[in-house]
């Protein structure tokens, strides 16, 4: 690890003025479930880290039948997920977040942090840059190992997908970011926050390098059928291969609007308006969402190694749909019970 | 002449009953301290530069700057300019400083210029039509083949045939005697021609084609009037992934002693490694350890990171130096097992006998090619013709992963067959009982177990044709079976028993964690008449007398052979000295429950401590020793276990979850039940990791590995697991063969009984372990097509 200066901001307007105007100089400390380990690898090599665990005003949950949910950066995932009203308000944020990760890191790992984690992907994590190349130029992606890659949005330079299995349950429900920079307050829309890089200084959010993600806000939910479906490998404690979080109105059956938001296929949590449109004014059958499925996924295409990931997530939007459908969250993970 | 022989069922008192684990509650409450957690006072830490490219030359390396830093104490060169280098993450030069920052900052101030040179790390099918190889073999060749237990009359071919690079030292030759290479082997070492090469490199070393019987009648005769049967199979690269990875602590403690904490599977073995490199006596160096966090095969050497743990703590006048592995170079060069793949024919007649085996396989082990699986296993299909590929990658090298080369063989042959049933309509299970006949001397304990077997996996009620599992998420069972050795090696034991009672017993073996703490206090303690923990047992340690080395399932039956030798001479000396104090001869005397009396005349009994002072002043010490050939043989070779599997897979995602295993296991007599079992649920639940999750995946362009972490290298997790049941053989027919070794079988067919169980789940075979979604989804779509 570099050797680096340790501040402790003492209130939210301080933080921006310890933070640097270049990316890479500074960090924000929060949970640090996911700095700590970029510093020890050294992918990130901060002259300087700014912890902010200290402020008070930037934790804590709050939930309004009439204004919403309000979540603080520095809340941790454990205080969201274990919260009596999120959970029966905004059940499927709240099953987002408790499937996270694991039990040690939900009690670390800080809302904030969570919206903000770097990518997972293994030339990024091997200290091959975010965007990695060859001598001459070309994507060690393309021209590796892509199994785990972008199925969507992948025309490049970026290829990496999006790593928070919360924030597309977020984003599903219309979560709003509220970011702190210069004095200001600036409110963007979740599904906004997120930008695909083009070049190795820029980074995979609309945060400026001296700005801070204060709070998230998530409009009432009363009436929204949500639900979400993650697809991996293992029971617990494993990057999805394709994660579909969805928020519906219906009347009786039939969907009258939709948000269908794909989470692990994209360099951003893809909102996908073509699944929406497909599943807007009809009956919730296994047909449709299985159509909706489809046109989520029409325009996907695989770097090589990643062609699986497309009926993967087929599965997932479909699944997550039916769940929804039926007012219940589905069983996520791989587990069979959704659909068996 | 001593009655050593293991005691009959009705004479029993620990042996082959069901004991808890000795060494449960100190590593529940996390007291047991592992290599890891030695740490002396004013312990330096050791650090490694690495190579980061994957094959180059090592062009000039500068450390002075390193040198100079403050709190730098050592610096060593491991590898200087001029050397090759053939694969990224080898180790270059190691450090020790005063902490871990000061050892990392050392490190970067290190130069080294490289001469990148191309690398390959592919082990794709190899090109068709190459010619078998003739070249001569390098040394590093032939311990390859031995590492991955090639058999002996094929290496002893190779050599005649293709000759040596150079002619063997004499020292090397005694040496790998001393590991137990075959003395065929060396006799073929010694005459073999000494040849130079053609020079013409290439990674595709085939050997030449083996053939028995008449395979091209077999298969002509098959096309007409039987069932043909033809796939591709294998088994990629994979890891070892000890959990606690491989190192050593090093220190002086008086100038000439040596005093090594490694993490090792080989204790005893360790001194003669390091005299050469230290230039000192073996018998100055003095290796410990007490708990180990995993080896697998893979923690027999102490490597070179474990040799400049010694020389970093020579050059700092003595001080403790510890160097462990980071997680990433301990997948990325700490342990992998050889990949293995195969297109293989099978022929098999209407009724279902099994008449031919054709195979070409092929697989990687690194840069020394590795060795090829016993193709087909276990069946000895009447003609064969096979023919193996090896292929030279910039991998990093391959070490023995538990059951060397025979979870490849199993998944390749088992697979086949199962495809073969399939082609004939028939239950595996049939199919294979209608062959058993083929597997050898044990067919009729395979027979035994498959009994078991289907009982406890309720195979007959349950088990459909393929493809008939209805819905999205299919079900489907599989079975596989499997052998190995397992004798017990040379082993030797101290026990001493002192007038006060008190007994202990020394002994220079390692637990891997599998029971052999347990073990040798239930042998000692059950044939001294006495409760286990009036024991004191110490083991790991190297001023102890020599065990062997924990390897290929060798160590219960020698711990426990040495045991009883020392256990039945110590007990009938001290019983020599109480028979006139009881008015009884010897022969006449048992001991039980501590209680020391005449057979059938309880009134004339004292305690043990009584029995004890009657020694006088001075103890009893006595070596039980085992080797092999001597009598009687308390140990044997040649175990059979078979296993099935259930699954659930979903067509949509692929995801394959395993339900339920069932494994019976043979392994002669039993010593605890208990923790054989425990050795059995580990092997299945290590199976169901590399049969899912497990592969070490290399970056074509950079020849990095890419997830030397665990994150991507994923394993097992509780819920993964699914029920396990598991049978130990015993009693009649088991029992009386004396103890072998169960470490390796039971980790050798989870993955074939997991893929015919996913290929009976949807119908086509899924080829290639791990069952991942890309695998399971890719194969639905062909088999569809």
């Amino acid at each position: 690890m570099q050797p680096f200066e340790y501040v402790s901001a003492s209130g939210r307007n301080q933080v921006g003025e310890l933070l640097a105007a270049k990316w890479g100089e500074a960090e924000i400390l929060a949970g640090g479930t996911d700095l700590v380990s970029l510093m020890k690898d050294e992918i990130v090599t901060p002259r300087r880290v700014v912890n902010i665990k200290g402020i008070a005003d930037l934790r804590g949950v709050s939930v309004d039948a009439q204004k919403g949910l309000r979540i603080g950066a520095l809340t941790t995932l454990v205080e969201v997920a274990s919260n009596e009203e999120v959970a029966k308000q905004f059940p499927a944020i709240a099953e987002a977040v408790r499937d996270a990760a694991s039990p040690q890191i939900r009690n670390m790992a800080t809302v904030g942090g969570n919206l903000c984690q770097r990518p997972r992907c293994w030339y990024f994590r091997n200290g091959m840059g975010l965007l990695p190349k060859d001598k001459t130029g070309k994507s060690l992606v393309l021209l590796g190992d892509n199994r785990y890659h972008a199925i969507l949005g992948n025309d490049g330079p970026a290829y990496f997908v999006s790593p928070s299995t919360v924030v597309p349950a977020l984003i599903a429900h219309g979560a709003k970011v509220r970011i702190l920079g210069g004095g200001k307050l600036r409110e963007v829309e979740l599904e906004r926050f997120y930008v695909i890089p083009k070049n190795e200084n820029e980074r995979e959010h609309d945060l400026r390098p001296n700005e801070l993600v204060v709070e998230v806000i998530v409009p009432p939910a009363a009436g929204i059928h949500a639900a979400n479906y993650e697809v991996r490998q293992k029971a617990a404690f494993d990057w999805p291969l394709a994660t579909c979080s969805v928020a519906l109105q219906m009347d009786g059956n039939q969907v009258k609007s939709a948000r269908i938001v794909l989470g692990h296929v994209a360099p951003v949590p893809w909102v996908s308006s073509e699944a929406a449109e497909a599943i807007t004014g009809k009956e919730l059958t296994p047909d449709n969402a299985m159509a909706a499925a489809n046109a989520a996924l029409a325009n996907a295409k695989s770097l090589g190694k990643n062609k699986y990931k497309i009926t993967v997530a087929k599965a997932a939007v479909k699944r997550a749909l039916l769940a929804a459908g039926k007012n219940e969250s589905a069983e996520i993970g791989g587990s069979h019970d959704a659909h068996a | 002449m001593p009655d050593y022989q293991w005691p009959d069922a009705n004479h029993r008192s620990l042996i082959g009953k069901r004991v808890t684990r000795v060494d449960g509650p100190i590593k529940v409450r996390g007291r047991a301290q592992y290599t890891y957690d030695v740490r002396p006072d004013g312990m330096l830490w050791g650090k490694i530069l690495r190579s980061p490219y994957a094959h180059c030359k090592i062009v000039s390396i500068d450390t002075s700057a390193a040198e100079k830093m403050p709190g730098v104490k050592a610096v060593q060169i491991l590898q200087g300019p001029g050397m090759e280098i053939y694969w990224a993450g080898d180790e270059i030069v190691a450090v020790a400083a005063i902490d871990e920052p000061t050892a990392y900052d050392a490190l970067k101030a290190i130069k080294v210029e490289y001469q990148q040179l191309p690398h390959f790390v592919s082990d794709a099918e190899p090109p068709k039509n190459i010619a078998t190889s003739n070249e001569p073999l390098t040394i590093d060749e032939i311990g390859d083949m031995e590492d991955n237990q090639v058999p002996d009359d094929e290496v002893v071919a190779a050599l005649q045939k293709r000759g040596m690079t150079e002619a063997p030292d004499p020292k090397m030759l005694d040496a790998l005697a001393k590991d137990g290479v075959a003395p065929e082997v060396i006799a073929a070492m010694k005459k073999a021609p000494v040849r130079k090469g053609s020079g013409v490199k290439s990674p595709y070393k085939k050997t030449a084609a083996q053939t028995q019987g008449k395979p091209a009648d077999a298969f002509a005769a098959a096309k007409t009037g039987g069932v043909l049967s033809e796939g591709v199979y294998g088994i990629p690269v994979i890891t070892h992934c000890c959990l606690e990875p491989h190192g050593a602590m090093s220190q002086f403690t008086a100038p000439g002693d040596l005093e090594v904490h490694v993490s090792t599977q080989n204790l005893s073995g360790i001194p003669a490694q390091l005299a050469g490199p230290m230039d000192m006596p073996a018998g100055k160096i003095r290796v410990l350890q007490q708990y180990i966090g995993g080896g697998f095969g893979s923690k027999f050497g102490i490597d070179r990171w474990g040799v400049a743990s010694a020389q970093l703590a020579k050059q700092a006048n003595g001080k403790a130096v510890k160097i462990m592995l980071e997680r990433d170079a301990e997948l990325e060069v700490a342990g992998a097992r050889p990949s293995a793949y195969a297109r293989v024919s099978v022929a098999a007649s209407k009724e279902g006998r099994l008449t031919g085996w054709q195979s070409d396989g092929w697989g990687t082990g690194g840069p020394g090619g590795g060795g090829s699986p016993p193709l087909p296993y276990v069946f000895d299909i009447p003609n064969q013709r096979k023919q193996y590929t090896a292929i030279v990658t910039n991998q990093g090298p391959s070490r023995a992963w538990r059951a060397p080369n025979h979870p490849q063989a199993a998944l390749i042959t088992m697979s086949a067959l199962e495809d073969t049933a399939a082609k004939l309509n028939m239950d595996p299970l049939e199919f294979f009982r209608k062959n058993i006949d083929m597997t050898g001397p044990r067919a009729k304990v395979y027979e035994e177990e498959f009994t078991i077997a289907d009982q406890l996996m309720g195979w007959k009620q349950n088990w459909r044709p393929r493809g008939q599992s209805e819905g999205v998420v299919k079900r489907g069972m599989g079975l596989s079976l499997h052998t190995w050795g397992g004798r017990g090696h040379d082993s030797n034991c101290d026990l001493t028993i002192s007038p006060d009672g008190s007994v202990e017993i020394k002994m220079g073996t390692q637990d891997l964690g599998t029971g052999t703490r347990t073990c040798i206090l239930i042998v000692a303690a059950d044939t001294l008449g006495i409760p286990m923990d009036n024991i004191d047992l110490r083991i790991g340690d190297t001023h102890y007398p020599a065990s062997g080395g924990s390897g290929g399932s060798t160590t219960i039956g020698g711990v426990s052979s040495s045991t009883r030798r020392a256990a039945v001479d110590a007990r009938d000396q001290l019983l020599a000295k109480v028979a006139p104090a009881l008015g009884t001869t010897p022969e006449q005397i048992e001991i039980k429950d501590g209680r020391v009396s005449v057979k059938g005349d309880s009134s004339k009994s004292m305690s043990w401590k009584q029995a004890c002072s009657k020694l006088g002043a001075v103890p009893i010490t006595v070596r039980g020793v085992n080797k092999s050939g001597m009598k009687p043989d308390l140990t044997n070779s040649g175990v059979g276990g078979v296993q099935m599997a259930e699954v659930a897979v979903d067509t949509e995602t692929g995801v394959v979850k395993v339900t339920k295993m069932v494994a019976v296991q043979d392994c002669g007599l039993v010593v605890d039940v208990k923790t054989a079992e425990t050795q059995v649920y580990g092997a299945l639940i290590m199976g169901i990791s590399y049969a899912l999750y497990e592969e070490k995946f290399l970056d074509p362009t950079t020849g990095r590995m890419l997830n030397p972490n665990m994150e991507f290298y994923r394993l097992a997790g509780l819920n993964d697991i699914g029920e396990l049941k598991v049978h130990m053989m015993t009693g009649k027919g088991y029992d009386e063969r004396g103890v072998i070794g169960l470490a390796e079988p039971p980790v050798v067919s989870p993955g074939a009984a997991i893929s015919n169980a996913v290929a009976n789940a949807l119908g086509v075979r899924v080829p290639f372990l791990p069952l991942t979604p890309d695998r399971v989804l890719e194969a639905l779509e062909k088999g569809a097509a």
